[in-house]
Formats: structure tokens, sequence, C-alpha cells
């Protein structure tokens, strides 16, 4: 099975999964991104790589942070962006997927980021666009949410130094949950040596060991001494079908609080992609705690967007 | 009209027919072979020499997306493509639009695709009214009409009440119930099989389980009201295992496979190949080598095409959005002869699956060549390779996931009642 997003010569032609990037690659991408970023206050320098490049932010579902992180990203890079919410607008008058593609190539884009409801939407874009354009996938359905999970690569390595010797936890909706699936593929193509997940029967995809990660039910056992816990978001449909029967019972038992997160080791970070839901999946407690760096992620993601955009465009500055 | 076909490999498994035999046709029917009769003038000679000669080839399930769906394929383009593989005798499911549960529009079809001279066919009728699970359809009426069996297609039936009644009615006039066995419920939203594929690319799952539940339903219903059940399309190793159990119960139930699913398996989707968007879901390697099993032993009676094409743009869509099917008809012999290879068995094994099985499943006298029967045949080079080149297809759908594949076994001619409807030049 040939690896769709991968050039003849082994470059990144597009980034629509961490699935099968060799682990060089990621680290190309990490520490092309800490060029991007001034180690001593963190803030994220603008630079003229992509001067010219037209970058076309094809949101097909709503998304804010995502669509914004990616739109300051280009800019940094000095690029040219044009935000579509496409949800609003073509699809629903009948215009084809691919149609809207095609017109947006013929108003000369360079790259597009695409975020889509459908699994496998990015896929599908990056098999009938022209070679010249690139395509970055900013989430499809519950597959793969690529930039995220390399910006928590990024994260971790950068309060964690090294991955070799991490235990890491993913805890809460991961069927649902694109971000779930890059951060796993992500942690064991990095050589994390223990990927737990932690979450009940109903939030877990069939043969999700299959992955590479150990199986856990009890919150407390999964969370005991490890260094990094990762939260997902649960939204709140959820609740209304058969999967879970309340956010109150839910929090009980997989909603992170100061207590549980007191079984990790104590260095122990705490990560989330973000929205939170205060109060379903973790407390306002651990959320603003001094072991959270949520906030330090989203700064990062700017960086990481700007190292995969620049790579891309193969113009980067390393 | 008098033909001679010499020198051709001969096999008709039904009649144990296996060797090196001349066939005599005269009048659209199998006068003999082995000996031509006495005072024989053959109209036409045809030479078939390095060619295996069988009865025209018998499958349970081709779409021929006629009435309603002709931007998809046409009766003209899928009768073409059905004796072009071979194909004279097929049987079309109920899920047209509107469906086929009026007699009316049975006959219309019948007419239709009698009209065109090319395969016989055997339509399904609705089970239900409007394949909406709630009332039965005039099955007499329908048989009258043509209908061979009566069927939901991928249609769900929901309630088991309608579903007892139904078989129940069907039994009153013997009847053959066809049924994909899926429970509606735990299929829901699902587009690929439940396992480490879908959740590895996100897709939403079916699971294995989908299906055993509705076999233990349909099994239950079956010794209760007596029914005969013909289920179609087995896509796992326990459906697989509890049709064996049902058939050494004694229970008149029979069983096809879609010749996909004797191939394929979920990691076959790959990074979301639409083309691998199938009913029912393409499942695990296990369960596929449960089917192929299933197969060989005679547990799963017959192979079909599982023809559905799709246009398209109909299939260049997100993974879940796209049409689920591909094209089957010109693909049913050459993947039934590498099932048969790769499981080491004999050409007339992998030719019955493809006759005789599905003729017994149809309750016909038909897929052999006994003297007296309709010269249907069909000759084909067994050790040909092709590489399937979808635009060369003559079906309409072109959606294949066999597509650039090389295959053995090519069709060279095919006759239905003594007329050559197919000639590869």
């Amino acid at each position: 099975m040939n690896n769709p997003q991968l050039n003849k010569n082994g470059e990144m032609q597009h980034l629509l999964t961490i699935e099968g990037l060799p682990r060089g690659m990621i680290n190309h991408i990490l520490d092309t991104a800490e060029n991007f970023l001034n180690p001593v206050d963190r803030e994220v320098k603008k630079v003229p790589l992509l001067r010219g490049k037209a970058i076309f932010n094809l949101f097909f579902e709503p998304s804010t942070r995502t669509r914004t992180t990616f739109e300051i990203a280009a800019k940094k890079l000095s690029a040219d962006v044009i935000n579509l919410n496409v949800g609003a607008s073509s699809t629903s008058k009948g215009e084809t997927l691919l149609d809207t593609v095609d017109n947006l190539t013929a108003m000369q884009a360079d790259m597009f980021v695409v975020r889509h409801a459908q699994s496998g939407a990015a896929h599908l874009i990056a098999r009938h666009v022209q070679p010249h354009i690139h395509v970055v996938n900013a989430g499809d359905g519950r597959h793969a949410h690529p930039t995220q999970g390399l910006l928590d690569m990024f994260t971790i390595r950068y309060f964690k130094k090294e991955f070799h010797n991490l235990r890491v936890a993913i805890v809460g909706d991961v069927l649902h949950s694109r971000v779930a699936r890059s951060q796993i593929c992500a942690l064991t193509t990095l050589g994390v040596p223990e990927v737990r997940v932690i979450a009940p029967k109903t939030l877990l995809p069939a043969g999700i060991e299959r992955m590479g990660v150990q199986v856990y039910h009890d919150m407390l056992q999964g969370l005991k001494d490890v260094d990094v816990v990762i939260m997902l978001r649960l939204q709140n449909e959820r609740m209304r079908g058969a999967l879970l029967p309340s956010a109150q019972e839910y929090f009980k038992y997989y909603g992170l609080t100061l207590d549980k997160l007191a079984l990790a080791k104590p260095d122990a970070i705490v990560m989330h992609p973000g929205p939170m839901n205060r109060g379903v999946e973790i407390d306002s407690d651990v959320a603003d705690g001094a072991q959270s760096v949520i906030l330090a992620q989203v700064t990062f993601g700017i960086a990481v967007r700007m190292a995969v955009m620049s790579i891309l465009a193969g113009s980067h500055a390393a | 009209m008098k033909i001679h076909i010499k020198n051709g490999y001969l096999v008709d498994p039904k009649n144990g027919v296996d060797g090196q035999f001349d066939i005599f046709v005269a009048a659209g029917k199998v006068v003999s072979f082995g000996k031509e009769p006495d005072g024989f003038q053959a109209n036409r000679i045809i030479d078939a020499t390095g060619l295996t000669v069988c009865p025209g080839l018998i499958d349970l399930s081709a779409r021929l997306r006629e009435p309603g769906y002709e931007y998809m394929a046409t009766l003209e383009s899928e009768m073409a493509a059905a004796v072009a593989g071979g194909i004279t005798t097929l049987v079309c499911p109920p899920d047209t639009d509107p469906p086929l549960d009026e007699p009316g529009l049975v006959e219309m079809l019948k007419y239709r695709a009698k009209s065109l001279n090319q395969a016989r066919v055997f339509p399904l009728g609705a089970l239900t009214q409007k394949l909406e699970g709630a009332r039965i359809t005039e099955m007499a009426e329908l048989r009258d009409a043509g209908c061979i069996g009566f069927s939901q297609a991928d249609a769900p039936l929901v309630d088991t009440q309608v579903l007892w009644r139904a078989m129940q009615y069907a039994a009153t006039f013997d009847f053959t119930v066809w049924l994909r066995p899926q429970d509606a419920h735990l299929a829901k939203g699902g587009v690929a099989h439940d396992g480490e594929v879908a959740s590895r690319l996100g897709l939403a799952g079916i699971p294995a389980s989908a299906e055993s539940v509705a076999m233990a339903t349909i099994l239950t219903l079956v010794r209760e009201t007596g029914a005969r059940v013909h289920f179609c399309r087995l896509s796992t190793r326990t459906g697989v295992e509890m049709l064996r159990a049902a058939k050494a119960d004694g229970l008149p139930v029979t069983a096809d496979i879609s010749v996909h699913a004797a191939h394929l398996c979920e990691m076959d989707i790959g990074f979301f190949d639409a083309n691998c968007h199938l009913i029912p879901p393409l499942r695990s390697q296990r369960d596929r080598d449960g089917l192929r099993q299933g197969l060989a032993d005679g547990t799963v009676d017959a192979v079909c095409s599982d023809h559905a094409p799709v246009d398209d743009d109909a299939k260049f869509l997100p993974f879940a959005e796209a049409e689920p099917g591909a094209t089957g008809l010109e693909l049913l012999l050459p993947l039934t002869l590498k099932w048969a290879r790769e499981m080491n068995l004999p050409l007339s094994t992998a030719i019955a699956k493809i006759t005789a099985a599905p003729a017994c499943v149809l309750g016909l006298n038909a897929g052999n060549l006994a003297p007296g029967q309709p010269a249907d045949l069909t000759l084909f080079d067994p050790d040909q390779y092709w590489k399937i080149e979808p635009h060369a297809l003559k079906s309409q759908g072109k959606n294949t996931p066999f597509s650039g594949v090389e295959l053995q076994g090519k069709v060279r001619m095919t006759l239905v009642e003594g007329h050559v409807v197919y000639e590869s030049v």
C-alpha cells in the first residue's frame, strides 16, 4: 500500500495522516517548527517563506480555533490566505466536493487546508488535485487531524525532551476522535514504549489495541505513573444515544480531577486538544492548574502548522 | 440451425462430464455430446480448440438498474455485459425505482429483457410493498408475472412480525424468500466492517454480529414457518457456521456469497478506496477465509457477481458517502476460477458454483448440458490472462476493486438457446 501523501522521492506532497509518515519526517517537522519559535518567550516569528502563495482554508465543517491557527500560521509565513466556509455556501447548493475544489484551483490556489465531516475527504481531494497543489488535512471525520497530532508531539517533546522513556495516557472518546488516532500514530512512530487509552468500552473502536495501545477501562489504574495525560473532548451529543448514560456519571469515572491526576507522575503534564468541556471531561482545577500545558499547545500549533506548510511548499528554511 | 462445437473441453458438473467432447445443438437445444448423431448436418461448425465449453453461467444477483436508475446503467448495457461475461441467466433484485412490487413492473422488465434476446432474466419480487418492510406484496400475482422468489434486497426489515408473516405467506405457496441477513439496528450508520481497518480510518463500523443476530432470527422463523430461505451475500465466518448447522438440522436453507467477498477483505480498503465500499462490507481476512472454505465444502451453495454498476460521480466522494457496489458481471468467471485455483479445486468445482449450484438454488432444471436442455453455452479460454481495464468493460459500471489486475480466464463465445449472443474478436 503506497502512501498517498509522499511523492516519488519520498518527500511530503500532502499531509493527510500521520499513519505511514517516517519518524525522520516527523522529527523534521518538529525541528522546523522549533526554528519558528523564539526559545525564550515562545513567540512565533514572521518570515517571508511563502510570499506570493495562495492558501485556501477550505472548511466544510465549522471550526474557529483550527481555522484561525492555520490562518495565523499562513500569515506568519507571508502567504495570502483565503478563508472559505464552504459548509454554508456551495455544498448546500448541490455542488460536489470535487467541483468546489476544481473551482478554487482555477482561482490559482497553491495549497488547500481542508476540514470535512467525512473520514477520507482529504485523501479524496489529494487524489484529485493537480500535482502542484498541496493538501493539508485539518481534520476529516473521525479519521485524522495530523497537525493536531504533530503539535501535541511538539508539546510533549518541549516538556519531556525524549519519547523513548514515556508513558502516555489518552483518556475519553477515542471512538469519535480523529485527534486520538493521529496522536496514537505519532506516539507509536516516535517510539513511545507505552501508550494507554482509557475509556468505557462504548467509546473505544473495535480492535484499537491493533494500533499499538494498551486498553484501560479503569482510569485509576490507567493513570498510574504516566508522564503525559491527554484528555479528549466529549461532545454533548454522545449523551443522547446509548453510548453514555449521563455527563455526571462520565465525569465521575472518566473526568480528570486533581485527585486522579495525583496518580500520575508528579511532573506529569496535562494536555487537551480543545475546546474543553469543563466539568465533563476535565475539572477546572486541572485545566488551569500547574501541570496543564493546554495553552502552550495552542501557541505551538502555530509554529507546527508553519512548519508543515513551509515544508510542503518546498521552501522551508532548514 | 444446427451447430457442431468441436475440439472443446466439455465441463458439465451436474452430469459428471469432464473431458474432450464435441457437442451438437439443434433447434436451440442440446442434442448430444461426444458422438455425432446420425445424419447431423451442421449449419455452423465452431472450433473450440483450447477452449472450455460449459453450461451458460447463472448469476444469482445482478442489478440492472432498470427501472429508475438508468443513469447508472441500462438493460442494454448490462445485458451485453452479462453475455460478455458468459452469463446466460441472471437474477435481479427488486430494489429498482419503483421497486418490483407490482406485477406490471415485473412483466415490463421481463418483456424488455426478452426483447433484447440475450441473457434470461429472473426478477426477484419485493417481499414488502415499496420495500418498506410494513405490508407484504401480492406474491402469487408477482410469481405469475415471472418472479422467481421474494426479497427485501438491501432494504431493512426491522419489524420481525412482518418478517414472520411474510415467511408464512411465502411458505403457503412454496416460494423462496431471499434475505441478506443484517440486523438493521446493529448496522445503523455503518459503512465498513467494524474492525481494525474501520477503526484506523475512522469509519463507522458494521459489526459481524449484525449478520449472526439476523441469521438467528431468520433461522428461528424458518423452523417456525417452514419457509424456504436463501441467504444472500453471507459475509462472516460465523454466518457460514450457522448455515452449516442449519443445513445439518435439515432446514430448507441455501446461501450465496459475492465473488468479491471470496477474494477481498477489509485491508483492501487501503486509504479509502471507494471501490471497496460494498454491501455487505468487506470483512476480516479470517471471515474471508471462512467464506472461501464454506464455498469449497458446499455449505455455501453458490457464488454470484453481486453486480452493482455505479456511475463515477457517485464513487468520487468520501468513502462513507460513495455509493456502494461494484461491477461484476464480466468478472464472475475469472474470479471464480481464481478462487478454485487458489483452493486447489478442480475446474469442474469452479464451474459448478456458477452453473448447476445456482440452478439448484433457483429450483430450475438448468445449468447443465443434458440432451434436450436449452443450448445455453459458454466457451472460454481458461488460460488466457487479461487485464481488467474499466473502460473496456461492457457494463456501464466501471467501478471495480480489480481495476488494473490481471485475471485468468476469458469468455470467447456465449450462446443462449443455440444463438450466438456474444463472440469476442
